[in-house]
């Protein structure tokens, strides 16, 4: 789609309404028992299993890559009626240094996504920046997660901020591309709102909140914003675009309250990893403690829990 | 395939209910008959009627009640008329101690109480938990801060008060009248709806817990026969209704002849506008919370969408979207949006509005998905092709039914805005805070939201306009209206009647009718006889009739005195006084003359008023609001705005020195007066209109209309474009059948029960009381945030 900067400079967000629906609506819905175990499942099938950690080695991402064919332990899976290899994560998600390892030790249907782009700044160059995505993809990368240029929504710079990200999505060629938008260094949901428009007018197949390293991840409000941008898009284009959620969502509770919040938004049609991916770290041990809960009726002992 | 497995391929929300075991044996216990809470203990009602209270969720029996008569009436207004006696004496500190007690009761209770109350009501379990119980819990313990600062000494209660409330907001409603009034000294007889008595019921033994000295919170069960008994029961000096304003209107009648104080709280039909720069996604999330919640059963409910054309495409769209969503069912549930209507009765008069909307041409649209067969259920519904005309967009649904309508400009949203008899609340959305500011004062309304919806507070008044009612319940003018603002009785009236013979003028004076800055001849061509103390003929005074009322009426809906500056009005009331301090000989000799006073009292009434205009010249520009902090992030700006078209109806004492303290201080708030002066005294009031046309005031915004005594008085209560009337007669029956006459447009009414009042007193009290009555609270509620 091409640049509509009139649309974008239309777009209008009250903080105080966007903060309303949100604390209402975890309050509106509430999932128990068996449907909470499904709904944690479905979570674990949304996570894009991460570590980007400056002191990542292959041995790290090889654990993290068992634990992501394994995400629960193999008595829950008992438990809760599944079948071996029923569930398993979303992608994991590593720097570009990583990428073969992680291929090595996935089998083909868990994806590999890579940050890219100068990540997480975003400031070196635009050459660099574009040739880190060619190379992570030769590498075997499925899905490029890019930053973008934080300056550009600062200056409502639309233009240039949509031109890098069509030029990365060129450079990507049939990947699918995750556009980060920083939004934590946005500071308002209004920027959120615009750079979220720009993004997927760009071709970003996803938009997601953060990068992780940003002092405000993701939240119900800046992700509450994204999803009306997204089905604005939609409703525009005919065309579904993926949210991607990251940062700071570690526990089973929170991670209920965004389902609920796409579920609500966009819809069921939403809800699977074609579409929505949780980026998260901790998140998975908190959801088997949960699921183990609610198997066995007793609180587990984390360290009962196999880490990744 | 394991049910999780299913669950998690098609994955959607099961059942969550909230556990209700406890609530239900409670419940279960009420068949004890003694079930009247009178002076601190539970009796059993001396009438055999019954109400047979239901579960609007699955429209069974819960438990029956009593419907009190008079025998239980007597019993619990005697038992409240007794302890006011100890009660408005108890320190200030043992009241906001009591009141802090039953604050952090209700917390303790909380669960229960919403559990209860949603049982009761049929309302879902997230508004009773989230937001009616919370709510109730800050209400007591707002109040118990007033009872700590009201010196009941200094500001005095009233009495007993009658409180009779509705089934919407059963706990809430109860909160709002019990709190302020015990608050300030008051004790109270409550009457919870008949659908909804449980959690007052249940209010009453956190009451026994809290140790409420006996006699002060009285709860008896009833229905409208009940109400009645109340309202009329002599020892109740006021009464504190919500409900419809069809009954509120039956009450303002019934009360008429022992003029009780009211507070009334009534209907509505409250337009949610939605300007197109508005963020119009949150704004489909304020419909949700203005119409679709507690089931639409909210007297300020956004019913009627007002959407600006170039948008109203895409919002009906996005609405109809999110309508998709609303879940309707169990309201234990903990994902129902939307509950059950609170009793058989109401869920036909909404299935017939209905009909009839659809009938006269409106299109009706609802989900795709049916509500529960069981139970008292009603889904999410909207009119579109409505016009200001159709029935639907007129009456009060009580419903989850919206009506909407479309504008084209701010002006036209405003006009169609206004256009109901009622004033309660609106919701303006848009971005642009100029246009949102613009608007908030437009709008005749009590409550303005800006971008947000069925936002409440304790510290925030509440209360309508126009046919919603009048009086506020919250903050500071709610609790005025628990308290006794009688004005002072003249001591002893101390007139010295001139003995000498009075030089009367030999030219002929040619008094006429002041009406929209002109000096009128009177339609009727009658005149009556000025005469003096001493009863000789002075001049002829012009008779004004209906039609003069018409015209004056006419004339002074065009006075832009509402909009003016109060810097303006101040300065003109100045001006005024310097003006009337130039015509003291003519003043004085006048009130020698027709009042009869001695040179030194005339002079002492004519110095009183050029000081009184003087008072409220330098209060036209510091009679002002409130800012309130509400728990948000937010202001609420609590705005004193006009009533509108006063008449005031004068009598015969102190005639100089009465008519200038209501024309200045209607003048200070803003409103246009219709002055209606005693007969006996005409002469005094056309002579000022020579002042008036010196002094700039504004044409129409100060009318004098002379006729025989009471002659008028029909003709100015009933004309439904006058917003308030004022009547200063020591004559009970003149003064309740001017309020009587009030309930065609609802006007406010100010009737002082004074034999003589004390025109020349200079307390501030007494100024301030004038202000008050000729002003109005609006409270437009601000949340910000980027």
């Amino acid at each position: 789609m091409n640049l509509d900067t009139d649309l974008v400079s239309n777009i209008r967000i009250n903080l105080s309404a966007i903060e309303r629906r949100t604390s209402t609506l975890t309050k509106r819905r509430s999932v128990k028992k068996d449907y909470q175990a499904a709904w944690l499942l479905k979570a674990i099938s949304l996570i894009d299993l991460t570590t980007l950690s400056g002191d990542d080695t292959a041995g790290k991402v090889e654990r993290l890559c068992e634990k992501a064919k394994r995400p629960i332990s193999l008595d829950l899976h008992d438990k809760l009626g599944l079948t071996q290899g029923e569930i398993k994560v979303g992608a994991v998600c590593v720097y570009h240094h990583l990428i073969k390892e992680a291929k090595k030790n996935l089998p083909n249907n868990i994806p590999v996504a890579a940050v890219s782009t100068g990540f997480p700044a975003g400031l070196s160059s635009f050459k660099t920046r574009k040739q880190e995505i060619t190379e992570s993809i030769k590498n075997g990368a499925d899905e490029i997660d890019i930053v973008i240029n934080r300056g550009f929504v600062l200056q409502n710079n639309w233009k240039k901020l949509y031109e890098e990200v069509r030029d990365f999505k060129k450079a990507a060629k049939t990947k699918h591309i995750k556009a980060i938008l920083g939004v934590g260094d946005l500071e308002t949901l209004r920027n959120v709102a615009k750079a979220s428009m720009v993004c997927m007018m760009a071709g970003a197949d996803f938009i997601k909140t953060s990068t992780g390293k940003e002092s405000i991840n993701a939240n119900l409000n800046n992700s509450l914003v994204m999803l009306r941008m997204i089905r604005h898009f939609y409703q525009m284009t005919g065309k579904k675009i993926g949210f991607k959620p990251a940062g700071g969502i570690s526990t089973a509770k929170t991670v209920i309250e965004f389902l609920i919040l796409v579920m609500e938004e966009l819809g069921h049609e939403w809800i699977n990893p074609k579409y929505l991916r949780i980026g998260a770290s901790s998140l998975l041990i908190d959801i088997e403690r949960q699921l183990y809960h609610f198997a066995l009726g007793r609180y587990a002992n984390k360290e009962k829990l196999a880490i990744g | 395939m394991s049910k999780i497995i299913q669950n998690f391929k098609n994955i959607s929300y099961g059942p969550a209910p909230e556990d209700s075991k406890d609530v239900m044996s409670w419940i279960n216990s009420l068949n004890n008959p003694n079930h009247l809470f009178i002076n601190g203990v539970w009796v059993k009602s001396k009438s055999s009627k019954k109400i047979q209270v239901i579960n609007p969720a699955s429209n069974k029996k819960l438990t029956t009640l009593s419907i009190s008569n008079n025998n239980d009436v007597n019993a619990a207004v005697g038992a409240a008329k007794k302890a006011f006696n100890s009660w408005s004496k108890t320190s200030s500190d043992m009241r906001a101690k009591y009141l802090y007690a039953l604050a952090r009761l209700i917390q303790k209770h909380s669960r229960f109480l919403s559990v209860l109350e949603t049982i009761d009501n049929g309302k879902p379990i997230r508004e009773t938990r989230d937001i009616d119980i919370p709510l109730v819990a800050r209400h007591f313990y707002y109040h118990a801060g007033w009872a700590k600062k009201i010196d009941t000494k200094i500001n005095k209660p009233i009495g007993v008060v009658g409180q009779i409330i509705p089934w919407n907001f059963p706990l809430l409603m109860l909160a709002w009248k019990i709190a302020p009034a015990i608050a300030a000294g008051n004790t109270v007889v409550l009457k919870p709806a008949e659908f909804t008595s449980l959690t007052a019921l249940y209010f009453a033994e956190l009451c026994e817990k809290a140790r409420i000295p006996k006699g002060v919170i009285n709860i008896i069960t009833g229905d409208g026969s009940t109400g009645e008994l109340l309202t009329a029961h002599p020892d109740i000096k006021k009464i504190a209704f919500t409900g419809s304003t069809e009954v509120g209107k039956k009450i303002i009648q019934s009360t008429a002849k022992h003029e009780k104080k009211l507070t009334m709280e009534l209907g509505g039909k409250s337009p949610f506008i939605v300007f197109e720069d508005a963020d119009l996604d949150s704004a489909v999330e304020g419909v949700v919370d203005a119409i679709w919640f507690n089931q639409g059963q909210v007297c300020c409910a956004g019913s009627r969408l007002l959407i600006q054309e170039s948008v109203e495409k895409l919002f009906i769209k996005k609405l109809k979207a999110r309508m998709e969503k609303l879940r309707v069912g169990n309201p234990l549930d903990k994902s129902i949006d939307i509950g059950a209507i609170v009793a058989p009765v109401q869920l036909k008069k909404i299935q017939s509005i209905v009909k009839k909307g659809e009938k006269e041409g409106s299109k009706l649209w609802q989900p795709s998905w049916a509500c529960p067969t069981e139970g008292l259920f009603y889904p999410p519904s909207i009119f579109t092709n409505v016009s200001p005309s159709s029935f639907i967009a007129q009456v009060e649904i009580f419903g989850p039914v919206l009506s909407v309508l479309s504008f084209r400009t701010p002006s036209e949203a405003a006009t169609i805005a206004n256009n109901t008899p009622y004033g309660l609340a609106a919701s303006i959305w848009s971005e642009n805070i100029n246009l949102a500011l613009d608007i908030a004062p437009k709008i005749k309304a009590g409550v303005i939201w800006v971008n947000s919806t069925n936002l409440f507070d304790a510290a925030c008044g509440f209360g309508g306009y126009k046919e919603s009612g009048f009086g506020r319940e919250g903050g500071i003018e709610g609790i005025r209206a628990y308290q006794d603002n009688t004005l002072p009785e003249a001591s002893k009236i101390n007139k010295r009647v001139n003995k000498n013979k009075i030089e009367l003028s030999t030219i002929d004076t040619t008094p006429k009718l002041y009406i929209g800055g002109k000096q009128k001849r009177p339609d009727s061509g009658y005149s009556f006889n000025q005469l003096s103390s001493q009863k000789e003929f002075i001049c002829d005074i012009a008779r004004a009739n209906r039609k003069d009322v018409r015209d004056t009426v006419e004339a002074a809906s065009k006075s832009k005195i509402g909009t003016s500056s109060n810097f303006n009005r101040s300065q003109i009331l100045f001006y005024l006084a310097e003006n009337l301090s130039q015509r003291k000989e003519t003043f004085v000799h006048l009130l020698m003359s027709i009042v009869g006073v001695n040179r030194n009292q005339a002079i002492k009434e004519f110095e009183q008023s050029c000081e009184r205009i003087f008072y409220y010249a330098s209060m036209a520009d510091k009679f002002e609001g409130n800012i309130h902090n509400p728990p948000m992030r937010g202001l609420t700006l609590a705005v004193k705005e006009p009533i509108g078209i006063m008449a005031s109806i004068m009598s015969n004492d102190q005639p100089l020195l009465s008519i200038s303290t209501i024309i200045s201080s209607l003048f200070a708030n803003g409103n246009s007066s219709i002055i209606v002066p005693s007969e006996k005294t005409s002469l005094i009031a056309t002579s000022l209109y020579q002042v008036f046309e010196t002094s700039d005031i504004p044409a129409g915004s100060v009318n004098i209309l002379t006729t025989k005594e009471n002659e008028l008085n029909e003709t100015l209560t009933q004309h439904e474009n006058i917003h308030g009337i004022w009547a200063f007669s020591n004559n009970a029956k003149i003064r309740s059948s001017i309020i009587h006459g009030t309930v065609f447009n609802l006007k406010r009414y100010w009737c002082p029960k004074n034999k003589t009042i004390d025109w020349s007193n200079n307390s501030e009290e007494f100024l301030n009381e004038f202000l008050y009555e000729g002003s109005q609270v609006k409270n437009i509620w601000i949340p910000y945030g980027e």
